[in-house]
């Protein structure tokens, strides 16, 4: 069996204490939220902290309140967040990305929060250390090259999360709370496109709630990429919000691509495009060609890098579809293995 | 009382024996092994793909606190493994490293967490020697072997044979089929990782319990590698949490822990990672394949030229046997005049390949098969319809000199056609959609051991007592595919008992008689047909004391209903308990022991041990898919498979075995790929399992199977115990082919490689799409120099089984060596 390493371990109950304990040991404390992640890294030797700061003891992190949107604590587990009615009604594209994260016991387990700041990945890095000393490591921990590319000066490891992207293309925002205070960001601005300095977190902060705006007219929509369907993380994820005007004309949209760069990539320019028209076939195939122009897959997940990219725009007409109200839950059915939606 | 079928147990839908044991999580895993004082111990691998060692400091591992022992190569002199012709496995490494994840050192401590942090503080320098990463790589003269026995630089053996002229064959076909197929390699992924405990005693002896599929094989390497005598080594296989080949071979983790604990005198457990077990590997060799084929106008197979090239890994396992199953085989399911084939393995810096499931018979049958689909459509013939045109008669000799006994292979393709609604599906489902069909074949048990010996394959014992207990030994191992209850079961029927009125010892080498393992789909037939022969023995005895009891001749007394009886009074007689009081006043302590050996082969020619069983079992699958024309990917929507199963013994385990086979079959065919990764040649040597973990090996979730109809096809054959065949293997066979042939039925385009990945499937509708052949796969077959073939006559055209040619001395010796192989 794979053991972990020693560490210390905390166990506030308030988010004060935490925020104290974070200030406290800085860089040499990690966050533990549900750990479906964490905890397998840590036996790999990819993070060797001195201290680990549970959330599991803060109840304030699992609340769940209403009023002009939504605001979600960051400890809810995925299980609890799909048990959620308006979530499931309102930011669809929250609740299908949640349904199609990993299994149904890590969901059970795995966070909201923890999602959002999931660890990005690649095939070279998510190894043993035993195998990683094989490839004398690599630029992401312990090593000075990408293997992915060998001139790359960044790290190419992917973003692997299923939430991210259906909150940025609802426009979330989070609140990140420390010692030292708190601020609100939109989560879009939370993420680097860089493989190793993934997230604009300052070691003493911690994510504390996503806070959603209002439903009104947007709709949403996610479609994930995998091999299999249970257990995968996206090798593509396509997140699409709609706010369309009574006659099916497109008001504003947020188009977001997952798993093909470091972070979540939002498609200003396909937007663009699409603001004022109405969802036709066209639009549709339109839109997803300048989308996928802002794709980079490298091969360091599953499944060959040119098809990632080729298959974007099929992936984008499942989300316009979706959208305009076609009934493609057949499609669902077999390309996400949801039967609910 | 007997069912309409004249047996009361056999046929039955039965729970098997050891269910809610499993079910209930009571079964006892060698990983759930914990004995007083017990020691752990933890490997240290080669970081290297190829390389010297040149030193080992393991001073500083020494002391760290709380490790007892340390093991270096120095401490293993003797090589092993389990073929005798490849003898080329150490416990530990001992000059020189092969691939990533050989094993260099051991350190036993007193828990695992200790022992790994040891590992980190030895020391191992290493000279690097050049990486040979692919077959191309491995063909190239070499200076340097990974492996100093290979036949030329790293090419392991090459074998040629022709069984008939078969290049006149060719000639006078109307058509002549030359197609070439890639078969990726893939891992048997058991969901039990390899675990082991050794405890010496303190008189010198030492017992392992381990998981293992071959405990009798275990046995003799630890006496080899230990240098001790087997008598003095006990090899218990603990229930195995599947195998499928993979824990076949003896390991050296095995080899490890029983030295340690005679060397320390505490019982010592090693439990394998998951990535551990991915350098274990002995899974399925990935083959490049080439098939020249004659067909006549009519639909009639003239001859065929096989050639398959295997890349082998780091050292030898089951490889020259694999080698062989490439290529035996093929000629047991159509009638083929003549047959020849060439075939080689080649030795690489990556984790050794060995039998998995259908061991080496997959990936020609994948080959094969499709074929026939382009041969049937070239014909304009149904592919359903022209193999029942040529599937091969009962009873008769093969080109290569196979006994085939019965053969139910024409009923199980009718019968798939018939449950799939194939006729109205064929070239008839709308565009996306298709059907596919295939068939398949394998041996029930190989009929030659894997060391040349005159003794029996299996044997079994009964103990019988004035308990009424009835307790039967056999040497087999319990792997997951439920020997334990075909073992119980034939007893119980003979002797007219409940499955749960017999108790059964099995895998432990003190205690049961030698069975040779569980591989190669031998168990049923083997163990089956000795379990046989010991109950009726102890149906006799019982029966000879009833007879003067019950004044009634010996045979008008009936075992049925847990009672013994003259069947002219069914009224009277006795319970069973009462019988074997009686029968145990007659003669005394009772016992009864049967055995079985196959049947000689018909072969004379050298190498011809591999091959021959006892029966072989047909399959029949036809697999409906749809192909989502814009991504590739490929979604099984039905799965309908017939197999001639001989007679079913438990139809609940045979459907249970079938239904394995088919999601074992789906994973080969779309996803699973065990493969390594080369990084940049100027920057480094590496070379990596790519995906050493059950996350990033894709295998299929339950969300991946589809509904499975299965027909259970009976054609007793004499050689198996109440008829019945192997249904462990074979049912893989027909999967990747017909979800092949079923893509091309669907969209148009042949996948000639597996595993056939929706990038794949896309690239070919594009060449589709551009008037080009659409197709993926090889365009050729690597250049090899072959040797001069062994020439054989068919029975048909007056061979009697022996080489008409003359091989010179040194290639016969060597021919001599294969006669001794056999296996999965």
């Amino acid at each position: 069996m794979m053991r972990l390493p020693d560490f210390r371990f905390h166990a506030p109950e308030t988010l004060e204490e935490a925020a104290a304990i974070l200030a406290d040991k800085g860089s040499d404390a990690m966050i533990l939220a549900g750990g479906t992640d964490l905890l397998p890294n840590m036996k790999r030797g990819q993070h060797t902290p001195k201290h680990l700061l549970t959330l599991r003891r803060i109840s304030s992190l699992c609340a769940v309140r209403s009023g002009s949107g939504l605001t979600l604590g960051a400890g809810l587990t995925l299980t609890q967040l799909l048990d959620n009615q308006s979530i499931r009604k309102d930011y669809t594209a929250l609740w299908q990305a949640a349904q199609v994260v990993a299994t149904p016991q890590l969901r059970n387990r795995a966070t909201l929060g923890g999602n959002i700041c999931l660890d990005t990945r690649c095939n070279f890095y998510d190894q043993s250390k035993e195998w990683r000393k094989a490839i004398n490591y690599c630029l992401k921990k312990d090593g000075d090259i990408c293997w992915v590319a060998t001139s790359s000066k960044t790290c190419l490891a992917v973003s692997s999360t299923d939430t991210a992207p259906a909150l940025v293309a609802l426009n979330a925002k989070i609140r990140l709370v420390s010692a030292a205070g708190e601020r609100v960001i939109r989560l879009e601005d939370f993420y680097n496109n860089d493989g190793l300095d993934y997230l604009n977190r300052r070691a003493d902060e911690i994510l504390s709630e996503v806070i959603l705006e209002p439903a009104c007219a947007w709709k949403s929509t996610y479609w994930k990429l995998r091999r299999r369907g249970s257990f995968d993380f996206p090798v593509l994820a396509v997140a699409v919000a709609v706010k369309l005007t009574d006659d099916g004309t497109v008001e504003d949209a947020r188009i977001v691509l997952g798993a093909v760069a470091s972070m979540p990539m939002l498609s200003t320019d396909a937007a663009e495009f699409l603001r004022g028209k109405k969802i036709d076939n066209e639009v549709i195939e339109e839109t997803g060609r300048i989308a996928a122009k802002i794709a980079r897959p490298v091969n360091n997940t599953d499944l060959a890098p040119p098809w990632r990219k080729k298959v974007i725009p099929e992936f984008m007409s499942y989300a316009f579809r979706e959208v305009r109200g076609d009934d493609i839950s057949s499609l669902r059915k077999r390309v996400a293995h949801q039967s609910r939606s | 009382m007997s069912s309409a079928n004249g047996f009361s147990i056999v046929g039955k839908r039965r729970v098997r024996v050891d269910a809610l044991s499993k079910i209930t999580g009571q079964t006892q895993f060698a990983d759930d092994i914990a004995l007083p004082r017990m020691l752990f111990c933890k490997l240290l691998r080669s970081s290297l793909p190829h390389a010297e060692i040149e030193s080992i400091d393991v001073s500083a591992a020494r002391d760290y606190p709380g490790v007892q022992l340390i093991l270096t190569g120095q401490d293993f002199p003797v090589e092993y493994g389990i073929l005798p012709v490849s003898q080329d496995e150490r416990p530990l490494c001992r000059d020189k490293v092969r691939f990533v994840g050989d094993p260099v050192a051991a350190v036993i401590a007193g828990d695992e967490q200790t022992a790994d942090e040891a590992l980190g503080l030895i020391e191992v320098h290493y000279r690097p020697l050049p990486t040979i990463a692919t077959v191309q790589e491995a063909l190239k003269p070499t200076e340097a072997p990974l492996q100093e026995y290979a036949e030329e630089g790293n090419i392991h053996r090459r074998l040629a044979y022709s069984f008939g002229d078969v290049d006149e064959a060719l000639e006078n076909a109307d058509y002549v089929f030359d197609d070439t197929f890639f078969y990726e390699g893939n891992t048997h992924l058991a969901m039990e990782q390899h675990a082991a405990v050794a405890a010496a005693d303190p008189d010198g002896r030492v017992t392992l319990w381990s998981s293992t599929q071959c405990p009798h094989y275990v046995h003799r390497a630890l006496a080899k590698a230990l240098e001790m005598p087997a008598a003095h080594i006990r090899v218990i296989a603990c229930p195995n949490g599947g195998g499928f080949g993979g824990k076949t071979d003896p390991f050296n983790h095995e080899i490890v822990v029983a030295r340690a604990s005679m060397m320390l005198g505490r019982p010592v457990k090693i439990c394998l990672t998951r990535e551990e077990v991915f350098y274990c590997h002995r899974g399925r060799h990935p083959v490049s394949m080439r098939l020249r084929t004659g067909v006549t106008r009519d639909g009639k197979l003239t001859g065929m030229h096989l050639q398959t090239l295997l890349d082998g890994g780091a050292y030898g396992s089951y490889g020259i046997a694999s080698t062989f199953y490439t290529v035996a085989l093929a000629p047991t399911t159509y009638h083929l005049p003549r047959y020849s084939f060439q075939a080689g393995r080649v030795f690489t810096n990556k984790p050794p390949c060995g039998p998995k499931r259908g061991h080496g018979t997959p990936q020609p049958r994948f080959g094969q098969e499709i074929q026939l689909d382009k041969i049937a459509e070239k014909l304009e013939m149904d592919p359903a319809q022209f193999r029942l045109g040529i599937v091969e008669k009962p009873d008769r000799l093969t080109a290569n000199y196979l006994k085939i006994g019965t053969i139910g292979l024409a009923e199980c393709i009718e019968r798939v056609v018939d449950k799939s609604g194939w006729k109205s599906k064929h070239r008839k489902l709308p565009a996306g959609k298709g059907v596919g069909i295939a068939c398949g074949a394998y041996m029930s048990g190989a009929g030659t051991a894997i060391y040349w010996n005159k003794m029996p394959h299996s044997g079994v014992q009964i103990k019988l007592d004035r308990s009424g207990a009835v307790t039967v030994y056999c040497g087999t191992a319990e792997v997951g595919q439920g020997s334990d209850d075909v073992l119980v079961g034939l007893v119980a029927e003979i002797l007219g008992l409940e499955p749960i009125d017999i108790k059964c010892v099995t895998g432990d080498t003190d205690l049961t008689p030698v069975d040779l393992g569980s591989y190669s789909s031998r168990v049923t037939l083997m163990m089956g047909n000795a379990a046989i022969q010991a109950a009726e023995r102890a149906r006799e005895l019982i029966a000879e004391a009833l007879a003067e009891r019950l004044e009634a001749p010996v045979d008008h007394l009936e075992f049925a209903e847990g009672r013994v009886f003259n069947v002219a009074d069914p009224s009277g007689g006795m319970s069973f308990r009462e019988a074997v009081i009686c029968a145990e006043e007659k003669h005394g302590t009772l016992v009864s022991v049967g055995s079985y050996t196959p049947p000689h082969k018909a072969g004379k020619y050298p190498g011809a041990g591999v091959g021959p069983s006892p029966t072989y079992s047909y399959s029949a699958a036809v697999v409906e898919v749809e192909v989502d024309s814009a991504t590739g990917f490929i979604e099984i929507s039905r799965v309908t498979i017939a197999h001639d199963v001989g007679r079913s013994l438990n139809p609940v385990l045979v459907e249970g075995q079938v239904i394995g086979g088919v999601y074992m079959g789906i994973g080969e065919a779309l996803m699973e790929e065990h493969t390594t990764r080369r990084l940049a040649p100027k920057l480094s040597d590496a070379l990596l399992h790519r995906n050493p973990s059950m996350l990033d090996y894709k295998s299929p979730t339950l969300h991946d199977m589809p509904e499975v109809q299965v027909e259970i096809v009976e054609h007793p054959d004499p050689n198996g115990p109440f008829g019945a065949k192997e249904a462990g293997q074979g049912p893989l066979l027909p999967i990747m082919p017909a979800i092949a042939n079923a893509v091309y039925d669907a969209v148009g385009v042949r996948i000639d490689e597996l595993p056939i990945t929706p990038d794949k499937v896309l690239k070919a509708l594009k060449l589709k799409a551009g008037g080009r052949e659409a197709r993926i796969g090889p365009k050729s077959f690597p250049q090899i120099d072959w040797p001069e073939p062994i020439f054989v006559l068919p029975p048909w055209e007056g061979g009697d089984g022996t080489a008409s040619n003359k091989p010179e001395w040194r290639r016969a010796a060597k021919m001599h060596d294969m006669d001794k192989v056999t296996t999965p």
